[in-house]
């Protein structure tokens, strides 16, 4: 089996450059929104960006779940996760419901509000790149090594090496490790910030939330198997009923007469 | 009839105003794009359009409830509510259908989902049951247009199949009525806990059939209002019971989920979605109970008339708030739907309205029972007399 990918962003280590937020922009032929990375914000010309929280530093950006939501709400399948990790979309396919901006627990998903023909936008780790066998622009272009692309299961490990190696460094809790039920996007943070300070949602559940949806669509087929022969049954006792009483009726007219 | 359309009622100039400022809205809509003509963002991807989807579907729900019983539950006494609640529903769908055009992102494209499939997407089975459902609404709906143009043939043929459809109906209601509340499933963590809720299918399951007995009060009450007919009071206030009783279902599972979640303490913040689910349930299910379970009440035409107007209000707040309301909080923006929402919205209102009222004026809508009668007398108390 092909090993998954990921990116691994260490927010102690961000010193706020932007280079990875430039080399994005390069590497999608993203327009230019803004001259201060940090005043931009994610849009459909923006799929990262660095946010300054009180002197830390953190990227967002797609987190590429395990189990996307985008790619089991949407109706005609135009969302796919990768064999190799990254969550990609197909613009020819989608027909603008936008339900996966919608359910998106990190609310990461934008849109081409100007567009006649709208496409969502988003974060693809640099897919066509990783297929190649080569790092996302992002990492590639991070100097200080705070973004670092690798296989999901190393960097899963190197996190919780990095914490349990310097506790006082790090907050004690990795961002993206059971979030949703897990992602290959995974966030490291100063001892003492929590991920809510660094705008993270928080209350997701751990479980992959494509089955909180998976678990009412597999009841389906038997609602329908047994209303069907619940509603046909009842058509048949109620019409019987029906004509029982009408005999009856008219037995007693006859009877009268 | 030519006499009746040049009288100039303040309704009809009301009317008129609004779809042709919908109209405008509309060819803006879509020569400008979503960016111009709506007040929604990337943070807040649905709004109005979505909210009046919601309650349009809901609002349908005497459709089924009225077929289930009459053609189904063979409960004869029903039988003239039957085709009004049809049309109403058939409405109702076709409505949904043009605020989905007006929504969706690549309206040209929506076809797509005929054959593009995933099997996984609430949204997925939505569409086809939309799809399917308005097809059976229309079949539901033709021996009407039939009748009307004696088209005896195609009749018989539609009636030998009706059970059939009736069937599959209410099957396809019960998917689509559902699935709308599971739609929002897979948002936990960003809706208010007042409306989110592992249940919300079965919350919009009741709610449409409480709501569609509702309907199908106000829709009666107005035609027979606007056409000088008698009203079917008995009837009427038979189906404002039912729909109290699952209106007091409703309570019961909304606050058990509230005691048993421990989210009853959300019920007292003084936040705006408190008010605004206080306002819900006071217009939608409790002034309506208050008038519904009293006999008096129910069987007085006008008590009968106030009751469903709360519970069909009452229930598109809901809808509004639950795609709406509980999801602002967490999307750290605001949502203002524009003019341009605003004003489409309610043309598809007004348009709903009027082709109801065609539909009642030239249709046999509300005759079927005469003309049912008529039949039995000729086939069945003939032979009996002689």
């Amino acid at each position: 089996m092909t090993k998954q990918k990921g990116l691994l962003f260490d927010s102690t280590l961000c010193v706020g450059c932007g280079e990875c937020y430039s080399a994005c922009k390069t590497q999608n032929n993203l327009k230019k929104t803004s001259d201060d990375c940090m005043k931009d914000h994610l849009s459909n010309e923006t799929y990262t960006v660095v946010e300054d929280h009180q002197g830390n530093f953190v990227r967002k950006l797609c987190m590429h779940c395990e189990s996307p939501t985008c790619v089991s709400v949407c109706p005609v399948g135009a969302f796919q996760k990768t064999e190799l990790g990254p969550v990609v979309y197909d613009a020819d396919k989608c027909i603008g419901c936008r339900y996966c901006m919608q359910a998106c627990p990190h609310s990461i998903p934008r849109y081409e509000w100007s567009s006649l023909t709208p496409r969502v936008r988003k974060c693809i780790m640099c897919s066509d790149r990783v297929q190649q066998g080569l790092p996302t622009a992002c990492s590639e272009a991070c100097q200080p090594g705070a973004t670092i692309f690798g296989d999901i299961e190393d960097l899963r490990a190197e996190a919780k090496k990095r914490i349990k190696d310097s506790p006082d460094q790090y907050f004690p809790e990795i961002f993206g490790l059971e979030e949703g039920g897990g992602t290959n996007v995974l966030v490291l943070s100063k001892a003492g910030v929590s991920f809510d300070q660094l705008g993270f949602a928080s209350r997701i559940p751990k479980e992959a939330l494509p089955e909180l949806t998976a678990n009412v669509l597999e009841k389906l087929p038997t609602v329908v198997s047994t209303g069907a022969v619940f509603l046909g049954g009842m058509y048949w006792l109620t019409k019987r009923k029906n004509e029982i009483r009408q005999e009856k009726l008219n037995n007693d007219k006859k009877e009268s007469l | 009839m030519k006499a009746n359309l040049l009288k100039f009622s303040f309704w009809k100039v009301v009317g008129i105003i609004l779809v042709t400022a919908g109209v405008y809205s509309s060819i803006y809509r879509f020569t400008h794009g979503l960016q111009e003509s709506t007040g929604l963002s990337d943070t807040f991807p649905w709004g109005l359009w979505t909210g009046f989807k919601l309650w349009s579907v809901c609002l349908a729900g005497g459709g089924f409830t009225l077929c289930a019983i009459t053609h189904i539950f063979n409960i004869e006494q029903f039988k003239p509510l039957a085709r009004p609640s049809i049309l109403m529903a058939f409405i109702c769908y076709l409505l949904f259908i043009f605020a989905l055009l007006f929504d969706l992102g690549k309206p040209l494209d929506i076809w797509h989902v005929m054959i593009m499939w995933n099997f996984n997407s609430v949204m997925f089975e939505v569409a086809w049951c939309v799809m399917l459902y308005t097809t059976v609404l229309f079949l539901e709906f033709a021996p009407t247009i039939l009748e009307r143009f004696h088209l005896t043939k195609t009749l018989k043929v539609i009636k030998k199949v009706s059970l059939v459809i009736m069937i599959i109906g209410v099957l396809l209601s019960t998917m689509h009525q559902s699935s709308l509340g599971s739609l929002f499933l897979i948002v936990p963590a960003k809706m208010y806990p007042l409306w989110y809720s592992p249940l919300l299918p079965v919350y919009f399951y009741f709610s449409a059939i409480a709501t569609g007995f509702a309907m199908v009060i106000f829709g009666s009450y107005q035609s027979a209002r606007t056409f000088g007919r008698g009203l079917q009071l008995t009837l009427l206030s038979k189906l404002a019971l039912y729909s109290a009783i699952f209106t007091i279902a409703l309570i019961v599972i909304r606050f058990t989920d509230f005691a048993v979640n421990g989210k009853l303490q959300y019920l007292f913040v003084p936040v705006q979605e408190t008010y605004l689910f206080w306002l819900e349930v006071v217009i939608g299910y409790f002034l309506p109970l208050i008038i519904f379970m009293q006999k008096s009440l129910r069987t007085n035409r006008k008590w009968l008339y106030i009751g469903s107007v709360l519970v069909v209000a009452g229930a598109m707040l809901n809808r509004m708030n639950t795609s709406i309301t509980s999801l602002l909080r967490t999307s750290n923006t605001t949502y203002n739907p524009s003019i341009y929402e605003v004003s489409i919205t309610l043309m598809l209102v007004v348009l709903g309205i009027f082709a109801f009222k065609l539909a009642v004026e030239y249709l046999p809508v509300f005759d079927e029972v005469e003309l049912d009668e008529k039949v039995t007398d000729m086939g069945e108390a003939l032979p009996d007399e002689a």
